[in-house]
């Protein structure tokens, strides 16, 4: 068990690590600089900055003073905030774009598990057809569309709900639902598709002869066991809550890490891009190792891969 | 006597059906509407009306005009050349770099397939929206360089399926025997075990091409897309939706046609892509 945790902890240092150098060799090759301007500036104030920001140091030791203020949490100065650093903008952001997650994750499963256990149980009936159909439409629904959709009929039409203003009451409501359609679609399919296989088996017959209750059956014996296969996609779950929520906060204008990303990449504020790229795979990467050692913990059969 | 069981599984399989035949006939035409665009369209997508400014829909402009008064139907048969050539190119980019890769690390086996797994690990781990956001500022805003760095983040799927398929098939006696009657390497891979891990591969770009088509239509939308209004292949769906985005308020139908038109071609392509993995794959189901 410590072998196996050590090898996912080892991995995800290096899943880190390349997307720190990718990141560094992707925006120094980038064609085009953070302080070009309209009218060139005059040469001296150019490498006043570039003296400011240690560029005008050979590019290895720019790339070690940068893997080494990461190592410390220090993950540089905004080009184009100046009065704060990168951290302190992920640290305002952060949260703001964990609440919409969370937010979108709960409503996903609490969207997806009776749909999903619904579908499952009556395979074949109008219920299921119907769930699998909203499945798809969920999945193919994209995600900006479906919020500038909310929008229009929430807002605009009906004005029932505020777009934009985040932090005001029900100001969460549209863009959680924005985000967690589409993992509540995977979510309803996997489970639906589990639950099945888990159905067929033999000590589910078991069960239901030595006479258990059907809501016995269904509750502690399938779905705890369908749950294994599940568990595995929480990993692009979090992958996905974690991009979508980049659309959803410009559409929503919701002042989370993903809305500053964008502005960063049109500003080519290169530390805050760098900066949130790396916090993003930190979260994705512990959301991978999570699942792993659940998992692991689940089907021990998994660690002796 | 049928049992209900097997009634309602056959309707189910006609309504499949029909669903799947819908899907492809959509995903034919517009294709053809974009390839056929210039011969289709009186309108050109640069042709600007000035005094036919933000008009709705009418007879001589279907989906009404945007904020320069140029034809929505025509700029969406435009865009259609953009985003299927954004979505079929990476599918058919990630299926060739992948599934070589993937064919040839698990034919071979041994520590060089682990290492190349472990890369494919890595690129796994990668939050690729990002990673996408990133190659595309470096390859630039245009179809070339979208299709670069969406290819770049998709061929790891077609490198695990690829290889997963041929280690089962490595196990079959037609290999064997192959090798046995002196085949080469190269040979066993292109001609005996590529056709029979074909299937899953299929299945697997299909479901790559709406992903495609997804990544690049949101980037598109928040802005960091393909965006190059000069270009008669500047502009793709997710870059109309945006113009449309901007006009919501007062004109929705600016951004109600392409974000049909990407939320239609999506869901033809999942519904191919459930169909097909039916049929190939009577297990999965």
């Amino acid at each position: 068990m410590v072998r196996f945790l050590l090898k996912r902890l080892l991995h995800a240092l290096v899943v880190l690590w390349v997307v720190a150098t990718l990141t560094f060799v992707l925006l120094r090759i980038t064609p085009g600089g953070p302080f070009d301007r309209e009218r060139r500036l005059p040469p001296e104030v150019l490498a006043n900055i570039a003296a400011k920001y240690h560029l005008d140091e050979p590019l290895w030791g720019q790339y070690a003073r940068y893997l080494k203020g990461i190592a410390r949490g220090d993950l540089g100065p905004s080009y184009k905030y100046l009065d704060r650093s990168v951290r302190d903008i992920v640290a305002d952001t952060l949260p703001v774009s964990a609440t919409l997650g969370l937010l979108a994750l709960g409503l996903a499963l609490a969207l997806s598990f009776p749909a999903g256990l619904t579908a499952a149980y009556y395979q074949s009936s109008w219920t299921d057809r119907l769930c699998l159909f909203v499945a798809t439409l969920g999945i193919s629904l994209p995600s900006f569309i479906l919020g500038a959709l909310l929008i229009w009929i929430f807002s605009l039409q009906l004005g029932w709900l505020q777009a934009g203003r985040w932090g005001e009451m029900g100001s969460a409501v549209l863009p959680s639902f924005t985000l967690g359609a589409a993992p509540a679609a995977y979510l309803t399919y996997l489970l639906r598709s589990s639950l099945l296989d888990t159905l067929g088996e033999d000590f589910i017959r078991t069960a239901r002869a030595k006479g258990l209750r059907e809501s016995r059956v269904l509750f502690k014996h399938a779905l705890s066991h369908s749950l294994i296969p599940v568990l595995t996609v929480f990993g692009p779950l979090t992958a996905a809550l974690l991009t979508g929520s980049f659309v959803v906060e410009y559409v929503f204008a919701i002042p989370g890490m993903g809305r500053f990303f964008i502005t960063a990449v049109t500003d080519r504020d290169y530390p805050l891009i760098m900066g949130v790229t790396l916090v993003y795979t930190a979260l994705l990467v512990s959301a991978n190792l999570v699942v792993d050692l659940l998992y692991s913990f689940f089907d021990p059969r998994i660690r002796t891969r | 006597m049928q049992s209900p069981n097997e009634i309602s599984a056959r309707r189910r399989s006609r309504v499949e059906k029909t669903m799947l035949v819908a899907s492809s006939v959509f995903l034919v035409v517009a294709a053809c509407a974009g390839l056929l665009a210039p011969m289709l369209s009186p309108h050109s997508p640069a042709g600007l009306e000035e005094a036919r400014i933000l008009e709705g829909p009418s007879w001589s402009h279907w989906m009404g005009t945007d904020g320069l008064g140029r034809d929505l139907l025509t700029r969406i048969l435009y865009g259609a050349r953009v985003s299927l050539t954004v979505g079929i190119g990476t599918g058919v980019i990630a299926l060739v770099v992948g599934s070589l890769y993937g064919l040839v690390s698990g034919y071979i086996g041994g520590a060089l397939d682990n290492l190349l797994m472990r890369i494919v690990d890595v690129f796994y781990g990668l939050p690729d929206l990002l990673i996408f956001i990133l190659l595309s500022l470096v390859f630039g805003r245009n179809i070339g360089g979208v299709l670069v760095a969406l290819g770049l983040v998709t061929w790891v799927r077609f490198a695990r399926i690829a290889r997963g398929q041929v280690l089962q098939a490595r196990e079959f006696l037609y290999i064997e025997g192959a090798r046995a009657i002196g085949a080469s390497r190269f040979r066993i891979i292109l001609r005996h075990i590529l056709p029979n891990v074909a299937g899953p591969i299929l299945v697997t770009l299909t479901f790559s091409i709406p992903a495609a088509i997804l990544a690049e239509s949101t980037l598109s939308f928040i802005g960091l897309g393909i965006n190059d209004p000069y270009n008669p292949w500047g502009t793709s769906w997710g870059t109309l939706a945006q113009d449309g985005w901007r006009a919501m308020r007062t004109y929705p139908h600016i951004i109600l046609f392409p974000g049909l038109a990407i939320f239609l071609t999506i869901l033809s392509f999942n519904f191919l892509g459930n169909g097909l993995r039916d049929i190939l794959d009577p297990k999965g189901r």
